[in-house]
């Protein structure tokens, strides 16, 4: 498959799978000379998607998502709680992001993984400041009540680019969200009303009734690149993560802004040629991703 | 209509690209093997280096040598976002490192926050690169970090304070390579048309902007890198003789 370009070299005499093993990095450089990823992607292509939503049926809204291998599975639970005094008339989403000792070889159980409180706080801080929701949309009664959002994603399998794929299950699973029926009991509080005894024994005006769905804009949407001397390769896998470590996340929303530029660190310095060619890949993925999001709707919507 | 533009109310008076009072002392711990205090006006930071210590930890490449950051906030536990600090700031240090050096070895690096006043996570990172010359490792470069601070209308202010950060719609921080004096005529050490220094080690933006304005915020940060990166250099000379007679 490569001895044959050269010939001096250890590669003509070894089995890929052992050379791959035993020089990582001089096998993916190999590759890297012609253009080509190990699992057969051009540089800049990222994996096949796929998006399923309403896949926890006890959550109210809940979606997995697949890039390649890596599986996230994100499901919302909403609450009635008191707004705070200097928000009356504003909700609250609260993130959190699990990596179960399923997903990855290097997470052991009782240890917990050093990658997820990183995820969890960047997810936290690309949601709530891409302006997608308006925590105005989730409030109840003025002063008295909103809703608690309580959005959970579990890493299935962590075979690289976790955040994207955090992120997509994310919005997916806020897309698919039906916002449970609330009405005032007699106490006056707010109490939600089960979908079973609601024709029946229930008289009370529900307070919500006509704001079942959260009214999504400017939709983030990111991609993760690898810098590796001159090539820029998307989307990366685990084995390509663990051996080229210069990663940078770009996160754009639909109206074309950025939302974060993540860089942390990293072997290799990034010049503003390599930014402008990573936020180019970005807006192209960015239409990949709402292409696919439309359609994982409109199947939800057929059913 | 430009001088309009450029005038902007600093709490404290600072005109948008005057950074805060800048401090930095080295040698300041007795028993770590290398210690640096970092201050931009009320922002204070003290680091320490241990190592290299024999031996990597679990799931790390033991021929390289390994970096390890221990951030200690100004008072309560840790939660998520010092566990962020700690990953950026350990993989910043990688970049500076020449891991290849001692291979098989841990260099710890603690950072106590002594105060916050914005801009804290860039703070840390000054202190870690002094802290790190202090200790003798071995360097590719030093690195410089800076915030910038977006406000709404499109103006970029530098070094803001707490109150600033929380204040305005966006900030980034940037990390730099230093301004590299060598023997090598100029523009040897372009990369691809620009200057080494211009390339970006660490990035991490907080809050919504444009392309263009991320673009504004870089051309100011590599303004900024070069000052601080003269401080640096200077304070780093000054306590050479002192630093002769210790290793010597």
């Amino acid at each position: 498959m490569m001895g044959s370009a050269n010939s001096g070299d250890l590669s003509s005499e070894m089995e890929v799978d052992a050379f791959r093993r035993l020089f990582p990095l001089r096998f993916h450089e190999r590759h890297l000379l012609e253009s080509i990823r190990p699992d057969a992607r051009m540089l800049g292509k990222a994996r096949d998607t796929t998006l399923a939503l309403g896949a926890v049926a006890s959550a109210d809204g809940s979606a997995l998502a697949k890039i390649g291998c890596t599986t996230m599975l994100a499901a919302i639970k909403m609450e009635v709680m008191t707004p705070t005094a200097e928000s009356p008339d504003m909700g609250c989403i609260a993130i959190d992001f699990h990596m179960p000792p399923i997903c990855s070889p290097t997470v052991r159980p009782g240890r917990p993984a050093e990658a997820a409180p990183v995820v969890s706080k960047q997810l936290s801080d690309t949601i709530l400041s891409s302006g997608m929701i308006n925590l105005k949309d989730l409030s109840l009664v003025r002063g008295k009540a909103s809703w608690m959002a309580y959005l959970d994603i579990y890493c299935l399998d962590a075979d690289g680019a976790l955040f994207d794929a955090a992120l997509l299950s994310a919005v997916a699973a806020f897309s698919n969200l039906q916002i449970p029926i609330v009405a005032l009991n007699d106490d006056g509080r707010v109490v939600v009303v089960s979908e079973e005894n609601e024709g029946g024994k229930l008289k009370k005006e529900p307070v919500n009734k006509e704001k079942r769905k959260l009214k999504l804009s400017s939709i983030p949407f990111s991609l993760t690149c690898i810098l590796h001397k001159n090539y820029i390769l998307a989307d990366p896998t685990a084995e390509e993560e663990s051996i080229m470590e210069t990663l940078v996340t770009v996160v754009l929303n639909l109206s074309g802004q950025l939302v974060s530029l993540y860089k942390p660190g990293g072997q290799f310095l990034a010049y503003t040629s390599a930014i402008q060619d990573c936020m180019a890949l970005t807006r192209q993925r960015v239409k990949e991703l709402k292409k696919i999001l439309d359609e994982a709707i409109c199947d939800m919507e057929m059913d | 209509m430009l001088v309009q533009r450029m005038e902007i109310d600093r709490a404290d008076g600072r005109t948008p690209n005057q950074l805060r009072k800048l401090a930095c002392s080295r040698n300041i711990l007795n028993r770590a093997h290398g210690s640096a205090s970092w201050s931009q006006g009320e922002t204070k930071v003290l680091a320490a280096v241990y190592g290299p210590k024999a031996g990597t930890k679990k799931n790390e490449n033991p021929e390289k040598a390994c970096i390890e950051v221990i951030w200690k906030p100004k008072t309560g536990q840790i939660g998520k976002e010092e566990k962020e600090y700690e990953m950026v700031l350990k993989r910043t240090l990688q970049n500076m490192c020449l891991l290849t050096v001692h291979p098989n070895t841990t260099t710890s690096i603690i950072i106590q926050v002594v105060n916050d006043d914005g801009a804290l996570l860039p703070c840390a990172i000054n202190a870690a690169c002094a802290a790190l010359v202090d200790a003798g490792i071995p360097l590719k470069h030093l690195a410089v970090a800076i915030c910038c601070c977006l406000a709404e209308s499109g103006r970029v202010i530098l070094d803001p304070n707490k109150t600033e950060e929380q204040r305005l719609k966006a900030f980034v921080y940037l990390v730099f390579p230093n301004s590299i004096q060598s023997v090598l005529p100029e523009g040897a050490l372009q990369v691809g048309g620009e200057p080494y220094e211009h390339g970006i080690i660490t990035s991490v933006t907080h809050g919504l902007m444009s392309v263009d304005e991320y673009f504004f915020c870089l051309e100011r940060g590599r303004a900024a890198s070069a000052k601080l990166s003269d401080f640096l250099r200077r304070s780093l000379q000054l306590q050479v003789p002192s630093e002769s007679s210790k290793t010597g």
